[in-house]
């Protein structure tokens, strides 16, 4: 991969029916396309859904991509997003299961400092909600493995281009 | 009326002449449906009907729908059951997808209720052929079949051509209900492209007449859009030397003074050599595969590179510096190409640079002799282009025989030359001769085949004499998978591992044996003889020609090497 290989996002539209999904997973696996993550759901207009392709590419491989999913009929439109110009959001499910050395006080300070929240609590267990660009996620997840981490559960990304975009130094 | 006889109907309203398939359980509706019309042995057409032909094996079915979308540009239809039926079509579709032939594809399938039971004869064939159509349909309502063969048509036909595949559980074709037909589809994602881009024709325009040194690379994109006449005009305005991919061969007349014939692998060295060094290279209609490039590279790293494609996606998928692109019908991009350069005169300008492409070229004309006792591969070739009329239909197998037509069989004629040249489809040859001549029964048709293709779709002597579809086979015979045995000569150290077919049949028993003829010609005379009595036979006829086996296909470009290097011997 050459120099210029960084994590990109494509949003597309595309018609909400079965097969859609299939075809697009099926074009990225026959050109070996390495996707990171993809999420799919209804977006603003009726029958057309959006779905969030993010992946470590470099630009010409990433060009190729977007035109090779362009050219699937069911495909509306296609856009390549930059994390710089873009809100770009995951959410995951995080479950601890919190016993020695690790106490449940220290899984909440814990869950605090990234604002996660708890959405189950059971006497053995805890599940927490947090949400941000992957980036956090990432690094909640990495930190979450000192605190009794047992199950993850991670949507993907999904994001959309900014409206306003204000230049350094402006 | 039962989604079956829609079926029927959509195909009809589609003016479909002929469809070639085999029955099965799943599809037995249909085959009912066409039972009331359709002429089961070689008769003139009713004024409503379609001729059905029955192949002797799905591949053969899909190949002959190929064949007959190649010679006649419109859609070639073909028809299979369920289960192995559809997946035996797969590797007919996969050579249609890749050498961009618009075949639709109709499928039985279990019943809807029964889909993904694992039932008897159930294969997941929308799923199998995702990869090797542009489309899949599997109507769920009977109401829905008229819009599905419509819209087939239409994504099969626009744009890129390419197959697409119908997939119609039995219960959907059995059940009856009140049905419309539409007069049109459409698909708001997907429409046929729009009129070229002024402002682009502007850019390619000046960018190809401030050239010095242009070549035109035409490919099997220009064949499509039936734009022979246009590229022809285009290169004579320009005073542009035309090379072809081998799918764009013949889509210029390769004795017109301006085409260099094929580049690529097998193409001609002078050709390949010449390439890298024009200035602009005008790309229409072409994906520059790695046959057709060599090492991408070393393809034309001096060179602007302008590419002219139906498909977006190809456009900076191999060659990836390009100066210009223009995603477009090949026709339309090549007549708005001509309007604005019409202007400029040009006559006379070029003819130094011409005239020194020309000479390359010529030179180029490798004159290999027979060895021993057989006759020679090219010198085959070479007759059979002297001995055949120009407006005869020829296809080809895969392998030694049909580089050698690459190299040394002249295509003069539009719609006269077809060949797998994608997928390279060992068995392609015979049954796209005979959808071939069910397209054009006007004028003959001949397969030059090797032993080893032919072969494998050998059966389809049965369809040609039952169907009274008469063509010609010329099998090369080497007794040997010879391109294979070539590479193994050349980068195996003379391992022949697996290439001899030293008892293949006796191909002129076999002939005979399936009610054809079959001529053995070991000598020009004989050659010469057996085409012409072959023309005039009201049934098919198998030419055998002994050939040595030890023949190589040359020059050739090895894998991974750059256009300048090739391998002479």
């Amino acid at each position: 991969m050459s120099k210029d290989a960084q994590f990109r996002i494509l949003s597309a539209l595309v018609e909400n029916k079965p097969g859609v999904l299939y075809r697009i997973s099926n074009l990225i696996r026959r050109k070996s396309f390495n996707i990171e993550s993809i999420t799919s759901g209804p977006a603003e207009i009726p029958g057309i859904s959006r779905v969030t392709f993010t992946m470590f590419s470099d630009h010409a491989r990433f060009d190729q991509v977007m035109r090779n999913i362009d050219t699937l009929i069911d495909v509306r439109s296609v856009e390549p997003l930059e994390e710089r110009n873009a809100t770009v959001r995951e959410l995951a499910l995080v479950k601890f299961s919190p016993g020695a050395p690790v106490t449940r006080p220290e899984v909440m300070g814990f869950l605090e400092t990234f604002r996660a929240s708890i959405v189950d609590l059971s006497t053995d267990t805890l599940t927490a909600e947090v949400s941000g660009d992957p980036d956090k996620i990432n690094a909640f997840i990495h930190l979450a493995q000192n605190f009794g981490l047992k199950k993850i559960a991670r949507t993907g990304a999904v994001a959309l281009a900014r409206e306003m975009i204000i230049q350094k130094g402006n | 009326m039962s989604g079956a006889q829609a079926v029927v109907e959509a195909l009809q309203r589609e003016g479909v002449e002929a469809v070639f398939g085999y029955p099965g359980g799943a599809n037995m509706p249909i085959y009912d449906a066409m039972y009331d019309f359709q002429s089961f042995r070689y008769t003139p057409l009713n004024e409503d009907g379609f001729r059905h032909i029955l192949a002797r094996h799905e591949q053969s079915a899909a190949h002959m729908a190929d064949g007959y979308a190649r010679a006649s540009g419109r859609v070639g239809v073909c028809m299979a059951t369920s289960g192995p039926g559809a997946t035996n079509l797969l590797t007919g579709l996969a050579t249609a997808y890749m050498d961009s032939s618009p075949v639709v594809a109709i499928t039985g399938q279990v019943p809807s209720y029964m889909v993904g039971t694992d039932a008897f004869q159930e294969t997941d064939i929308v799923g199998m052929a995702t990869s090797v159509t542009k489309y899949t349909f599997q109507p769920l309502r009977v109401k829905d079949v008229p819009y599905c063969i419509k819209a087939a048509f239409y994504l099969a036909t626009t744009r890129r051509p390419q197959p697409v595949l119908v997939d119609i559980p039995k219960d959907i074709q059995q059940r009856e209900t009140e049905v419309e037909f539409t007069p049109h589809v459409d698909f708001p994602n997907y429409r046929p492209w729009p009129d070229p881009d002024p402002m682009i024709i502007k850019t390619i325009s000046r960018a190809i007449l401030s050239a010095q040194r242009p070549v035109i690379l035409a490919g099997g994109g220009v064949k499509a859009a039936n734009a022979y006449q246009e590229l022809q005009t285009l290169a004579e305005l320009l005073v542009a030397p035309v090379v072809t991919s081998f799918m764009g061969k013949g889509v210029l007349p390769e004795n017109h003074p301006l085409s260099l014939g094929c580049m690529g692998m097998h193409g001609s060295m002078r050709t390949n050599n010449l390439v890298p060094e024009c200035d602009v290279l005008l790309v229409v209609g072409s994906r520059l595969s790695d046959r057709t490039t060599g090492k991408i590279e070393k393809f034309a790293s001096n060179t602007k590179v302008i590419h002219i494609d139906a498909d977006r996606s190809e456009i900076g998928k191999n060659h990836k510096l390009v100066v210009v692109s223009l995603v477009a019908d090949a026709k339309k991009a090549l007549q708005a190409l001509i309007r604005e350069i019409e202007a400029a005169t040009l006559a006379g300008k070029r003819d130094g640079w011409v005239k020194q492409a020309h000479e390359m070229v010529v030179l180029a004309k490798t004159e290999l002799d027979g060895n021993g006792h057989c006759m020679s591969g090219v010198e085959t070739i070479k007759m059979l282009r002297r001995f055949l009329p120009t407006k005869a239909i020829v296809t080809t197998e895969v392998g030694q025989h049909q580089m050698w037509c690459e190299q040394h069989f002249q295509v003069i004629e539009p719609r006269t030359f077809f060949s797998s040249g994608g997928l390279g489809t060992m068995g392609f040859g015979f049954p796209a001769a005979l959808g071939a001549k069910v397209a054009r029964p006007d004028v003959p048709v001949f397969d030059i085949a090797g032993d080893g293709s032919f072969l494998m779709t050998e059966n389809s002597l049965a369809t040609s004499i039952e169907e009274q579809i008469p063509v010609t086979i010329v099998v090369l015979n080497n007794h040997m998978l010879g391109m294979v045995a070539q590479w193994q000569r050349h980068f195996y150290n003379r391992r022949y591992s697996a290439v001899h077919m030293g008892s293949s049949p006796d191909f002129v028993k076999l002939a005979q044996a399936y009610g054809a003829e079959g001529i053995r010609a070991e000598s020009p005379p004989d050659l010469e003889n057996a085409v012409n009595r072959a023309m005039r036979s009201p049934v098919t006829t198998v030419i055998e020609v002994p050939i040595s086996a030890e023949e190589n296909v040359l020059p050739m470009l090895p894998p991974g090497a750059g256009l300048k290097e090739m391998v002479v011997g």
